[in-house]
Protein backbone atom coordinates (compact mmCIF):
# COMPACT_ATOMS: atom_id res chain seq x y z
CA UNK A 1 0.00 0.00 0.00
CA UNK A 2 1.02 3.63 -0.54
CA UNK A 3 1.24 6.09 1.60
CA UNK A 4 3.85 4.11 4.43
CA UNK A 5 2.19 3.81 7.71
CA UNK A 6 -0.37 7.09 7.04
CA UNK A 7 -3.48 7.12 8.83
CA UNK A 8 -6.25 5.97 6.38
CA UNK A 9 -8.43 9.28 6.70
CA UNK A 10 -6.10 11.78 7.88
CA UNK A 11 -6.06 13.34 4.42
CA UNK A 12 -10.15 13.35 4.21
CA UNK A 13 -9.96 14.78 7.89
CA UNK A 14 -8.04 17.20 6.89
CA UNK A 15 -9.89 18.31 3.66
CA UNK A 16 -13.47 18.41 5.51
CA UNK A 17 -12.91 18.41 9.19
CA UNK A 18 -12.76 14.95 11.60
CA UNK A 19 -16.36 14.84 11.95
CA UNK A 20 -17.04 14.71 8.42
CA UNK A 21 -14.32 12.25 7.72
CA UNK A 22 -15.92 9.76 10.67
CA UNK A 23 -19.62 10.37 10.09
CA UNK A 24 -20.72 7.03 9.03
CA UNK A 25 -18.12 5.04 11.12
CA UNK A 26 -20.40 7.60 13.77
CA UNK A 27 -23.76 6.76 12.73
CA UNK A 28 -22.66 2.87 12.54
CA UNK A 29 -21.46 2.73 15.82
CA UNK A 30 -24.39 4.86 17.42
CA UNK A 31 -26.77 2.20 15.26
CA UNK A 32 -24.55 -0.60 16.68
CA UNK A 33 -25.22 0.46 20.69
CA UNK A 34 -28.71 1.13 19.59
CA UNK A 35 -29.40 -2.08 18.75
CA UNK A 36 -27.95 -2.81 21.90
CA UNK A 37 -29.62 -0.24 24.15
CA UNK A 38 -33.46 -1.14 23.24
CA UNK A 39 -32.29 -4.77 24.65
CA UNK A 40 -30.70 -3.28 27.41
CA UNK A 41 -33.70 -0.88 28.58
CA UNK A 42 -35.55 -3.34 29.98
CA UNK A 43 -33.42 -5.20 32.24
CA UNK A 44 -31.43 -1.49 33.33
CA UNK A 45 -34.30 0.57 33.60
CA UNK A 46 -37.63 -1.34 33.38
CA UNK A 47 -38.03 0.09 30.04
CA UNK A 48 -38.82 -2.66 27.81
CA UNK A 49 -38.41 -1.71 23.91
CA UNK A 50 -37.42 -5.04 22.49
CA UNK A 51 -37.09 -8.72 24.25
CA UNK A 52 -35.19 -11.57 23.61
CA UNK A 53 -32.07 -11.68 21.82
CA UNK A 54 -30.75 -11.26 17.92
CA UNK A 55 -31.65 -14.93 17.72
CA UNK A 56 -35.52 -13.87 18.05
CA UNK A 57 -37.16 -10.78 19.82
CA UNK A 58 -40.47 -9.30 20.26
CA UNK A 59 -39.96 -5.32 19.98
CA UNK A 60 -43.10 -3.01 21.86
CA UNK A 61 -44.93 -6.42 21.96
CA UNK A 62 -45.88 -6.23 18.74
CA UNK A 63 -43.07 -6.47 16.02
CA UNK A 64 -41.55 -9.85 15.95
CA UNK A 65 -38.09 -10.60 14.58
CA UNK A 66 -36.64 -13.93 13.98
CA UNK A 67 -32.94 -14.76 12.74
CA UNK A 68 -33.54 -16.59 9.27
CA UNK A 69 -30.45 -18.11 9.44
CA UNK A 70 -31.24 -20.05 12.58
CA UNK A 71 -35.28 -20.59 11.50
CA UNK A 72 -33.44 -22.40 8.41
CA UNK A 73 -31.44 -24.32 10.81
CA UNK A 74 -34.50 -24.85 13.10
CA UNK A 75 -35.87 -26.31 10.05
CA UNK A 76 -32.84 -28.66 8.60
CA UNK A 77 -32.72 -30.20 12.73
CA UNK A 78 -36.57 -31.04 11.73
CA UNK A 79 -38.87 -28.32 13.20
CA UNK A 80 -41.07 -25.66 11.30
CA UNK A 81 -40.77 -22.52 13.67
CA UNK A 82 -44.21 -21.72 14.82
CA UNK A 83 -46.14 -18.49 13.12
CA UNK A 84 -44.62 -16.05 15.14
CA UNK A 85 -41.29 -16.81 14.56
CA UNK A 86 -41.83 -17.32 10.57
CA UNK A 87 -43.58 -13.93 10.22
CA UNK A 88 -40.24 -12.67 12.05
CA UNK A 89 -38.11 -14.39 9.56
CA UNK A 90 -40.07 -13.26 6.63
CA UNK A 91 -39.68 -9.50 8.28
CA UNK A 92 -36.14 -9.79 8.37
CA UNK A 93 -35.42 -11.28 5.41
CA UNK A 94 -37.72 -8.91 3.33
CA UNK A 95 -35.66 -6.38 5.21
CA UNK A 96 -31.99 -7.37 4.48
CA UNK A 97 -33.35 -8.38 1.12
CA UNK A 98 -34.73 -4.78 0.10
CA UNK A 99 -31.68 -2.63 1.61
CA UNK A 100 -28.92 -5.32 0.85
CA UNK A 101 -25.41 -5.88 1.41
CA UNK A 102 -24.35 -7.21 4.92
CA UNK A 103 -25.79 -4.69 6.47
CA UNK A 104 -26.71 -6.52 9.58
CA UNK A 105 -22.71 -6.92 10.03
CA UNK A 106 -21.51 -3.60 9.73
CA UNK A 107 -24.74 -1.89 11.40
CA UNK A 108 -25.98 -4.36 14.10
CA UNK A 109 -23.90 -7.19 14.78
CA UNK A 110 -22.19 -7.09 18.11
CA UNK A 111 -19.44 -8.73 17.15
CA UNK A 112 -18.21 -6.40 14.64
CA UNK A 113 -17.03 -3.87 17.18
CA UNK A 114 -15.11 -6.63 18.36
CA UNK A 115 -13.05 -7.17 15.66
CA UNK A 116 -13.47 -3.46 14.22
CA UNK A 117 -11.22 -3.12 17.51
CA UNK A 118 -9.11 -6.39 17.01
CA UNK A 119 -8.28 -5.07 13.23
CA UNK A 120 -7.32 -1.55 14.89
CA UNK A 121 -5.02 -3.09 17.32
CA UNK A 122 -3.33 -5.63 14.76
CA UNK A 123 -2.71 -2.58 13.30
CA UNK A 124 -0.85 -1.08 15.67
CA UNK A 125 0.66 -3.80 16.39
CA UNK A 126 1.30 -4.18 12.37
CA UNK A 127 1.19 -8.30 12.79
CA UNK A 128 0.39 -8.14 8.91
CA UNK A 129 -2.06 -10.22 6.91
CA UNK A 130 -1.55 -13.35 8.97
CA UNK A 131 -3.23 -16.36 7.55
CA UNK A 132 -5.72 -15.76 5.04
CA UNK A 133 -8.47 -18.42 4.69
CA UNK A 134 -10.13 -18.71 1.43
CA UNK A 135 -12.96 -16.42 0.60
CA UNK A 136 -15.17 -19.71 0.41
CA UNK A 137 -14.82 -20.85 4.18
CA UNK A 138 -17.66 -18.81 5.26
CA UNK A 139 -19.83 -20.75 2.86
CA UNK A 140 -18.70 -23.86 3.25
CA UNK A 141 -19.65 -23.56 7.05
CA UNK A 142 -23.11 -22.03 5.99
CA UNK A 143 -23.37 -25.33 4.47
CA UNK A 144 -21.96 -26.91 7.46
CA UNK A 145 -23.97 -25.14 10.08
CA UNK A 146 -26.93 -26.69 8.08
CA UNK A 147 -25.51 -30.04 7.99
CA UNK A 148 -24.68 -30.22 11.48
CA UNK A 149 -28.07 -28.92 11.57
CA UNK A 150 -29.70 -32.29 10.06
CA UNK A 151 -27.70 -34.58 11.58
CA UNK A 152 -27.54 -33.69 15.32
CA UNK A 153 -30.90 -32.22 15.49
CA UNK A 154 -29.83 -29.47 17.18
CA UNK A 155 -29.57 -25.26 15.88
CA UNK A 156 -26.01 -26.39 15.64
CA UNK A 157 -24.44 -22.89 14.99
CA UNK A 158 -26.23 -21.52 17.71
CA UNK A 159 -24.22 -23.91 20.29
CA UNK A 160 -20.93 -21.55 19.50
CA UNK A 161 -22.21 -18.42 17.57
CA UNK A 162 -20.12 -15.61 19.04
CA UNK A 163 -22.82 -13.34 17.95
CA UNK A 164 -25.58 -14.46 19.73
CA UNK A 165 -23.18 -15.57 22.87
CA UNK A 166 -22.14 -11.93 23.26
CA UNK A 167 -25.72 -10.41 22.93
CA UNK A 168 -27.17 -12.66 25.33
CA UNK A 169 -24.65 -12.89 27.59
CA UNK A 170 -24.92 -8.75 27.50
CA UNK A 171 -28.44 -8.18 27.88
CA UNK A 172 -29.11 -11.40 30.20
CA UNK A 173 -26.24 -10.94 32.10
CA UNK A 174 -25.05 -14.51 31.91
CA UNK A 175 -21.44 -13.20 31.16
CA UNK A 176 -21.66 -11.56 34.42
CA UNK A 177 -22.49 -14.32 36.31
CA UNK A 178 -20.10 -17.52 35.58
CA UNK A 179 -21.26 -17.56 32.08
CA UNK A 180 -18.50 -17.84 30.17
CA UNK A 181 -19.29 -16.55 26.72
CA UNK A 182 -16.41 -13.90 27.32
CA UNK A 183 -14.32 -16.51 26.14
CA UNK A 184 -15.15 -17.58 22.81
CA UNK A 185 -15.52 -13.30 22.36
CA UNK A 186 -11.75 -12.99 23.31
CA UNK A 187 -11.36 -16.02 21.14
CA UNK A 188 -12.46 -14.29 18.21
CA UNK A 189 -10.82 -10.98 19.34
CA UNK A 190 -6.99 -12.87 19.27
CA UNK A 191 -8.22 -14.95 16.05
CA UNK A 192 -8.31 -11.35 14.62
CA UNK A 193 -5.62 -9.59 15.86
CA UNK A 194 -2.75 -12.68 15.48
CA UNK A 195 -3.91 -15.28 13.27
CA UNK A 196 -6.11 -13.41 10.60
CA UNK A 197 -6.53 -10.12 9.57
CA UNK A 198 -10.47 -9.42 9.25
CA UNK A 199 -10.76 -12.94 9.47
CA UNK A 200 -13.64 -13.82 11.64
CA UNK A 201 -16.24 -11.47 10.10
CA UNK A 202 -14.23 -11.56 6.24
CA UNK A 203 -13.74 -14.95 6.29
CA UNK A 204 -15.32 -17.54 8.79
CA UNK A 205 -18.89 -15.95 10.07
CA UNK A 206 -21.67 -18.14 8.69
CA UNK A 207 -23.94 -15.67 9.51
CA UNK A 208 -22.52 -12.85 7.24
CA UNK A 209 -22.08 -15.41 4.31
CA UNK A 210 -25.86 -15.97 4.82
CA UNK A 211 -26.86 -12.14 5.12
CA UNK A 212 -24.15 -11.74 1.58
CA UNK A 213 -26.75 -14.00 -0.07
CA UNK A 214 -29.72 -12.30 1.18
CA UNK A 215 -28.96 -9.22 0.54
CA UNK A 216 -27.82 -10.13 -3.15
CA UNK A 217 -30.07 -7.72 -5.03
CA UNK A 218 -30.66 -5.22 -2.31
CA UNK A 219 -31.25 -1.84 -3.28
CA UNK A 220 -28.55 0.17 -1.18
CA UNK A 221 -25.24 0.78 -2.25
CA UNK A 222 -22.33 2.25 -2.42
CA UNK A 223 -21.25 4.30 -5.63
CA UNK A 224 -17.88 5.18 -6.63
CA UNK A 225 -19.58 7.68 -8.79
CA UNK A 226 -16.57 10.66 -8.89
CA UNK A 227 -14.32 7.51 -9.52
CA UNK A 228 -12.47 10.21 -12.60
CA UNK A 229 -11.19 11.99 -9.33
CA UNK A 230 -9.38 9.34 -7.33
CA UNK A 231 -5.97 9.95 -6.39
CA UNK A 232 -4.50 6.80 -5.87
CA UNK A 233 -4.01 7.45 -2.30
CA UNK A 234 -5.47 3.77 -1.73
CA UNK A 235 -7.40 4.97 2.13
CA UNK A 236 -10.51 2.93 0.64
CA UNK A 237 -8.50 0.06 0.47
CA UNK A 238 -6.85 0.18 3.89
CA UNK A 239 -9.89 0.59 5.50
CA UNK A 240 -12.80 -1.41 3.76
CA UNK A 241 -13.01 -4.92 5.39
CA UNK A 242 -13.53 -6.32 1.76
CA UNK A 243 -11.19 -4.90 -0.21
CA UNK A 244 -11.72 -6.88 -3.07
CA UNK A 245 -15.35 -5.57 -3.55
CA UNK A 246 -13.90 -2.13 -4.32
CA UNK A 247 -11.81 -2.95 -7.53
CA UNK A 248 -14.89 -3.47 -10.30
CA UNK A 249 -16.63 -0.09 -9.48
CA UNK A 250 -13.81 2.39 -8.59
CA UNK A 251 -11.35 1.15 -11.48
CA UNK A 252 -14.09 0.48 -13.99
CA UNK A 253 -13.86 3.08 -17.79
CA UNK A 254 -16.67 4.72 -19.07
CA UNK A 255 -20.22 3.66 -18.79
CA UNK A 256 -19.15 0.76 -16.71
CA UNK A 257 -21.05 0.56 -13.54
CA UNK A 258 -20.03 2.41 -10.85
CA UNK A 259 -22.07 0.00 -7.92
CA UNK A 260 -20.36 -1.71 -5.85
CA UNK A 261 -22.22 -4.85 -6.57
CA UNK A 262 -20.24 -7.29 -4.37
CA UNK A 263 -22.31 -9.47 -1.60
CA UNK A 264 -19.47 -8.86 0.51
CA UNK A 265 -19.94 -5.38 0.51
CA UNK A 266 -21.33 -4.67 4.36
CA UNK A 267 -22.19 -1.44 3.57
CA UNK A 268 -20.28 0.51 6.35
CA UNK A 269 -19.40 3.37 4.33
CA UNK A 270 -15.65 3.75 6.06
CA UNK A 271 -14.89 4.63 2.12
CA UNK A 272 -16.93 7.30 1.88
CA UNK A 273 -15.72 8.99 5.05
CA UNK A 274 -11.77 8.60 4.08
CA UNK A 275 -12.28 9.62 0.43
CA UNK A 276 -10.28 13.03 -0.01
CA UNK A 277 -11.95 13.16 -3.13
CA UNK A 278 -15.26 12.44 -2.20
CA UNK A 279 -15.40 9.31 -4.41
CA UNK A 280 -18.24 7.52 -3.32
CA UNK A 281 -21.59 8.31 -1.94
CA UNK A 282 -24.34 5.89 -0.63
CA UNK A 283 -26.83 5.03 -3.44
CA UNK A 284 -29.01 2.43 -5.14
CA UNK A 285 -27.98 -0.44 -7.12
CA UNK A 286 -29.36 0.69 -10.65
CA UNK A 287 -27.58 4.34 -10.16
CA UNK A 288 -25.44 4.50 -13.49
CA UNK A 289 -24.10 8.64 -12.23
CA UNK A 290 -21.08 8.81 -12.95
CA UNK A 291 -19.12 12.36 -12.82
CA UNK A 292 -16.21 13.81 -15.04
CA UNK A 293 -13.08 14.76 -13.59
CA UNK A 294 -12.57 17.94 -11.62
CA UNK A 295 -16.31 17.65 -10.09
CA UNK A 296 -15.60 16.48 -6.47
CA UNK A 297 -15.26 19.40 -4.10
CA UNK A 298 -12.31 18.54 -2.86
CA UNK A 299 -10.48 18.76 -6.26
CA UNK A 300 -12.53 21.67 -7.43
CA UNK A 301 -11.31 24.08 -4.45
CA UNK A 302 -7.72 22.36 -5.14
CA UNK A 303 -8.01 23.98 -8.53
CA UNK A 304 -9.23 27.47 -7.91
CA UNK A 305 -6.32 27.62 -5.24
CA UNK A 306 -4.11 26.70 -8.03
CA UNK B 1 5.15 -22.37 -20.00
CA UNK B 2 2.41 -23.94 -22.76
CA UNK B 3 -1.06 -22.87 -22.09
CA UNK B 4 -2.46 -26.20 -21.38
CA UNK B 5 0.28 -26.65 -19.01
CA UNK B 6 -0.96 -23.28 -17.14
CA UNK B 7 -4.84 -24.16 -17.07
CA UNK B 8 -3.49 -27.52 -15.56
CA UNK B 9 -1.90 -25.95 -12.49
CA UNK B 10 -3.90 -23.19 -12.29
CA UNK B 11 -6.96 -25.76 -12.12
CA UNK B 12 -4.89 -28.01 -9.59
CA UNK B 13 -4.13 -25.14 -7.16
CA UNK B 14 -8.25 -24.66 -7.27
CA UNK B 15 -9.21 -28.26 -6.77
CA UNK B 16 -6.37 -28.28 -4.05
CA UNK B 17 -7.77 -24.99 -1.99
CA UNK B 18 -11.10 -26.27 -2.57
CA UNK B 19 -10.07 -29.39 -0.79
CA UNK B 20 -8.30 -27.56 1.65
CA UNK B 21 -11.27 -25.16 2.49
CA UNK B 22 -13.66 -28.09 2.69
CA UNK B 23 -11.43 -30.28 4.60
CA UNK B 24 -10.84 -27.22 7.11
CA UNK B 25 -15.16 -26.87 6.61
CA UNK B 26 -15.61 -30.17 7.35
CA UNK B 27 -13.74 -30.48 10.42
CA UNK B 28 -15.87 -26.99 12.21
CA UNK B 29 -18.96 -28.48 11.05
CA UNK B 30 -17.58 -31.37 13.00
CA UNK B 31 -16.74 -29.43 16.10
CA UNK B 32 -19.84 -27.43 15.86
CA UNK B 33 -22.48 -30.52 15.65
CA UNK B 34 -20.20 -32.56 18.87
CA UNK B 35 -20.67 -29.10 20.44
CA UNK B 36 -24.38 -28.88 19.73
CA UNK B 37 -24.96 -32.19 20.61
CA UNK B 38 -22.85 -32.85 23.31
CA UNK B 39 -24.94 -30.05 26.03
CA UNK B 40 -27.92 -29.73 24.08
CA UNK B 41 -30.07 -33.40 24.91
CA UNK B 42 -29.26 -34.01 27.86
CA UNK B 43 -29.68 -31.27 30.73
CA UNK B 44 -28.80 -31.86 34.09
CA UNK B 45 -31.25 -33.76 35.97
CA UNK B 46 -31.62 -30.63 38.11
CA UNK B 47 -32.58 -28.52 35.69
CA UNK B 48 -35.89 -28.41 34.48
CA UNK B 49 -37.26 -27.23 31.01
CA UNK B 50 -40.27 -24.49 30.71
CA UNK B 51 -44.30 -25.65 31.06
CA UNK B 52 -45.18 -26.92 27.48
CA UNK B 53 -41.38 -27.30 26.15
CA UNK B 54 -41.19 -30.24 23.88
CA UNK B 55 -39.61 -33.66 24.62
CA UNK B 56 -36.02 -33.66 24.70
CA UNK B 57 -35.34 -34.80 21.33
CA UNK B 58 -37.21 -31.93 19.79
CA UNK B 59 -36.84 -29.31 22.17
CA UNK B 60 -32.79 -28.21 20.41
CA UNK B 61 -34.23 -28.67 17.16
CA UNK B 62 -36.93 -25.89 18.35
CA UNK B 63 -35.40 -23.60 20.76
CA UNK B 64 -33.48 -20.69 19.21
CA UNK B 65 -32.55 -19.80 22.63
CA UNK B 66 -34.01 -16.55 21.81
CA UNK B 67 -35.12 -16.16 26.21
CA UNK B 68 -38.15 -14.36 25.19
CA UNK B 69 -39.57 -16.96 27.88
CA UNK B 70 -37.53 -15.71 30.26
CA UNK B 71 -38.11 -12.42 30.03
CA UNK B 72 -41.98 -13.10 30.34
CA UNK B 73 -41.90 -15.11 33.22
CA UNK B 74 -43.22 -13.36 35.95
CA UNK B 75 -41.62 -14.94 39.26
CA UNK B 76 -37.69 -14.84 37.36
CA UNK B 77 -38.08 -19.03 37.74
CA UNK B 78 -36.75 -19.60 34.32
CA UNK B 79 -33.18 -18.38 33.30
CA UNK B 80 -31.28 -18.57 30.77
CA UNK B 81 -28.02 -20.83 30.59
CA UNK B 82 -24.38 -19.26 29.90
CA UNK B 83 -22.09 -20.37 27.83
CA UNK B 84 -19.54 -23.03 29.42
CA UNK B 85 -22.46 -23.86 31.93
CA UNK B 86 -23.94 -27.96 32.16
CA UNK B 87 -26.73 -26.71 29.98
CA UNK B 88 -26.95 -26.32 26.64
CA UNK B 89 -26.40 -21.92 26.22
CA UNK B 90 -29.12 -19.69 26.29
CA UNK B 91 -31.37 -23.05 26.79
CA UNK B 92 -34.30 -21.71 29.55
CA UNK B 93 -34.89 -24.22 32.60
CA UNK B 94 -35.18 -23.35 36.53
CA UNK B 95 -33.68 -25.23 39.80
CA UNK B 96 -36.89 -26.30 41.28
CA UNK B 97 -34.84 -26.11 44.76
CA UNK B 98 -34.02 -22.34 44.02
CA UNK B 99 -37.69 -20.79 42.02
CA UNK B 100 -40.03 -23.38 41.42
CA UNK B 101 -43.01 -22.70 38.79
CA UNK B 102 -45.59 -20.49 39.72
CA UNK B 103 -47.95 -22.20 37.60
CA UNK B 104 -49.49 -18.92 36.09
CA UNK B 105 -52.95 -19.47 34.55
CA UNK B 106 -51.99 -18.22 31.30
CA UNK B 107 -48.82 -19.43 30.74
CA UNK B 108 -47.21 -16.72 29.86
CA UNK B 109 -43.72 -18.25 28.88
CA UNK B 110 -45.36 -20.25 26.56
CA UNK B 111 -47.41 -17.50 24.97
CA UNK B 112 -44.65 -15.83 24.47
CA UNK B 113 -42.46 -18.84 22.76
CA UNK B 114 -42.05 -17.25 18.89
CA UNK B 115 -40.69 -21.06 17.59
CA UNK B 116 -43.03 -23.66 19.37
CA UNK B 117 -40.59 -24.79 21.27
CA UNK B 118 -42.62 -24.53 24.26
CA UNK B 119 -45.84 -26.11 22.47
CA UNK B 120 -48.86 -23.46 21.87
CA UNK B 121 -51.51 -26.82 22.14
CA UNK B 122 -50.79 -26.40 26.27
CA UNK B 123 -53.68 -24.05 27.69
CA UNK B 124 -54.36 -25.41 30.90
CA UNK B 125 -51.62 -25.59 33.07
CA UNK B 126 -52.04 -28.40 35.28
CA UNK B 127 -51.54 -30.26 32.20
CA UNK B 128 -47.71 -28.94 31.85
CA UNK B 129 -45.29 -31.32 32.72
CA UNK B 130 -41.88 -29.76 33.32
CA UNK B 131 -41.20 -33.13 35.31
CA UNK B 132 -42.37 -35.79 38.03
CA UNK B 133 -42.06 -35.33 41.66
CA UNK B 134 -39.75 -38.42 43.35
CA UNK B 135 -39.37 -38.94 46.89
CA UNK B 136 -36.10 -39.77 46.52
CA UNK B 137 -35.07 -39.50 50.44
CA UNK B 138 -37.07 -42.27 51.83
CA UNK B 139 -34.76 -42.71 54.63
CA UNK B 140 -34.85 -38.74 55.32
CA UNK B 141 -38.26 -37.72 54.60
CA UNK B 142 -39.69 -37.11 58.07
CA UNK B 143 -42.95 -38.18 57.09
CA UNK B 144 -41.36 -42.46 56.23
CA UNK B 145 -39.41 -41.22 59.91
CA UNK B 146 -43.10 -41.54 60.99
CA UNK B 147 -43.25 -37.76 61.70
CA UNK B 148 -46.16 -35.59 60.37
CA UNK B 149 -44.52 -32.77 57.86
CA UNK B 150 -46.55 -32.99 55.37
CA UNK B 151 -45.11 -29.89 53.95
CA UNK B 152 -44.41 -31.56 50.57
CA UNK B 153 -48.51 -32.77 50.22
CA UNK B 154 -49.75 -29.11 51.68
CA UNK B 155 -47.85 -26.85 49.13
CA UNK B 156 -48.62 -28.74 46.34
CA UNK B 157 -50.79 -26.97 43.91
CA UNK B 158 -52.71 -30.00 43.25
CA UNK B 159 -52.74 -31.21 46.80
CA UNK B 160 -54.59 -34.37 47.16
CA UNK B 161 -54.27 -35.41 43.76
CA UNK B 162 -50.71 -35.39 42.45
CA UNK B 163 -49.08 -35.60 46.03
CA UNK B 164 -51.28 -38.07 48.53
CA UNK B 165 -50.95 -39.25 52.24
CA UNK B 166 -51.19 -42.61 52.23
CA UNK B 167 -51.95 -44.72 55.10
CA UNK B 168 -49.08 -47.44 56.03
CA UNK B 169 -48.87 -49.50 59.37
CA UNK B 170 -45.16 -48.02 61.25
CA UNK B 171 -43.56 -50.86 61.45
CA UNK B 172 -40.91 -49.79 63.55
CA UNK B 173 -43.27 -49.10 66.33
CA UNK B 174 -46.10 -51.21 65.52
CA UNK B 175 -48.69 -49.19 67.00
CA UNK B 176 -48.58 -45.72 64.46
CA UNK B 177 -49.36 -45.01 61.36
CA UNK B 178 -47.25 -43.54 58.56
CA UNK B 179 -48.23 -40.97 56.52
CA UNK B 180 -46.55 -41.92 53.06
CA UNK B 181 -46.79 -38.80 50.21
CA UNK B 182 -47.06 -40.32 47.17
CA UNK B 183 -47.01 -38.47 43.89
CA UNK B 184 -48.88 -39.27 40.88
CA UNK B 185 -47.17 -38.65 37.84
CA UNK B 186 -50.73 -38.36 36.21
CA UNK B 187 -51.57 -35.37 38.09
CA UNK B 188 -47.96 -33.96 38.40
CA UNK B 189 -46.70 -30.57 36.80
CA UNK B 190 -43.39 -30.84 37.84
CA UNK B 191 -43.81 -27.22 39.27
CA UNK B 192 -41.21 -28.03 41.94
CA UNK B 193 -42.98 -26.44 44.76
CA UNK B 194 -42.59 -29.48 47.14
CA UNK B 195 -38.96 -29.58 46.28
CA UNK B 196 -38.33 -26.27 47.07
CA UNK B 197 -40.45 -26.36 50.26
CA UNK B 198 -39.18 -29.42 51.87
CA UNK B 199 -38.19 -28.67 55.02
CA UNK B 200 -34.83 -30.93 55.47
CA UNK B 201 -31.56 -29.15 54.11
CA UNK B 202 -31.05 -31.10 50.86
CA UNK B 203 -34.65 -31.94 49.50
CA UNK B 204 -36.18 -35.80 49.79
CA UNK B 205 -38.72 -35.10 47.28
CA UNK B 206 -37.29 -33.73 44.30
CA UNK B 207 -38.36 -33.13 40.63
CA UNK B 208 -36.27 -34.84 37.88
CA UNK B 209 -37.37 -35.04 34.39
CA UNK B 210 -39.97 -37.46 33.27
CA UNK B 211 -37.48 -39.94 31.34
CA UNK B 212 -35.46 -40.16 35.37
CA UNK B 213 -38.41 -40.21 37.32
CA UNK B 214 -40.81 -42.72 35.87
CA UNK B 215 -38.27 -45.34 34.28
CA UNK B 216 -39.72 -47.25 30.91
CA UNK B 217 -41.51 -50.32 30.86
CA UNK B 218 -40.50 -52.43 27.49
CA UNK B 219 -42.85 -51.97 24.97
CA UNK B 220 -43.21 -55.26 24.83
CA UNK B 221 -45.21 -55.48 28.23
CA UNK B 222 -48.92 -55.86 28.45
CA UNK B 223 -50.67 -55.20 31.61
CA UNK B 224 -53.39 -57.98 31.85
CA UNK B 225 -55.82 -56.37 33.96
CA UNK B 226 -55.39 -53.65 31.67
CA UNK B 227 -56.18 -55.41 28.80
CA UNK B 228 -58.79 -57.14 30.43
CA UNK B 229 -60.46 -53.40 31.55
CA UNK B 230 -59.78 -52.43 27.60
CA UNK B 231 -61.52 -55.40 26.53
CA UNK B 232 -63.89 -55.48 28.51
CA UNK B 233 -63.80 -59.05 29.53
CA UNK B 234 -60.96 -61.39 29.65
CA UNK B 235 -59.47 -62.00 26.57
CA UNK B 236 -58.95 -66.04 27.06
CA UNK B 237 -61.85 -67.75 27.73
CA UNK B 238 -62.69 -70.44 29.40
CA UNK B 239 -59.56 -72.09 31.04
CA UNK B 240 -59.95 -74.93 32.41
CA UNK B 241 -59.85 -74.56 36.41
CA UNK B 242 -57.31 -77.00 37.51
CA UNK B 243 -57.95 -77.94 41.21
CA UNK B 244 -55.45 -75.93 43.40
CA UNK B 245 -52.47 -77.41 45.22
CA UNK B 246 -50.86 -75.63 48.25
CA UNK B 247 -50.65 -75.47 52.29
CA UNK B 248 -52.63 -77.65 53.26
CA UNK B 249 -51.84 -77.07 56.92
CA UNK B 250 -50.54 -79.38 59.89
CA UNK B 251 -51.84 -82.52 60.71
CA UNK B 252 -53.43 -80.41 63.69
CA UNK B 253 -52.84 -76.50 64.96
CA UNK B 254 -50.60 -76.04 68.28
CA UNK B 255 -52.93 -75.20 71.69
CA UNK B 256 -53.95 -71.75 71.43
CA UNK B 257 -52.95 -70.04 74.54
CA UNK B 258 -54.80 -67.98 77.01
CA UNK B 259 -55.52 -64.64 74.80
CA UNK B 260 -56.47 -67.37 71.97
CA UNK B 261 -53.39 -66.67 70.18
CA UNK B 262 -50.24 -69.48 69.10
CA UNK B 263 -47.45 -67.63 70.74
CA UNK B 264 -46.01 -70.66 72.22
CA UNK B 265 -45.82 -72.40 68.78
CA UNK B 266 -42.63 -74.36 68.13
CA UNK B 267 -42.79 -76.12 65.05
Amino acid sequence: MTGGRRHPGAEAAEAFGWFKAHRWLIARRMAQFMFLAVFLTGPLFGLWITKGTLAASKTLSVLPLTDPFIALQSLFAGHIIATTGLIGAAIVLAAYALIGGRVYCAWVCPINLVTDAAYWLREKLAVGKGWQPDRHLRYWLMGGSLLASLITGVVAWEAINPITMLHRGLVFGTMFVGGLSWLLVVAVFLFDVFISRRGWCGHVCPVGAFYGLVGRFGLLRVSAWRRADCDDCMDCFVVCPEPHVITPALRGQGDESPIIASIDCSNCGRCIDVCSKSVYRFSHRFDMVVEPAGSAPGVAEEKRVA
Amino acid sequence: MSKPDKQGVSRRRFLRNTAQTACGAGLMTLVVGLVARSNAATPPATALRPPGALNNDDFPAACVRCGECVRDCPYDTLRLAGFGQEMAPGMPYFIAREVPCEMCEDIPCVAACPTGALNKELTDINDARMGVASLVGQETCLNYLGLRCDVCYRVCPLMGEAITLELHNNERTGKHAMFIPTVHSDKCTGCGKCEKSCVLPEAAIKVLPPRLALGKLGEHYRLGWEEKRKHGEALIKNILDLPDRGYSGPASLPKRNQSGGFKEFRP
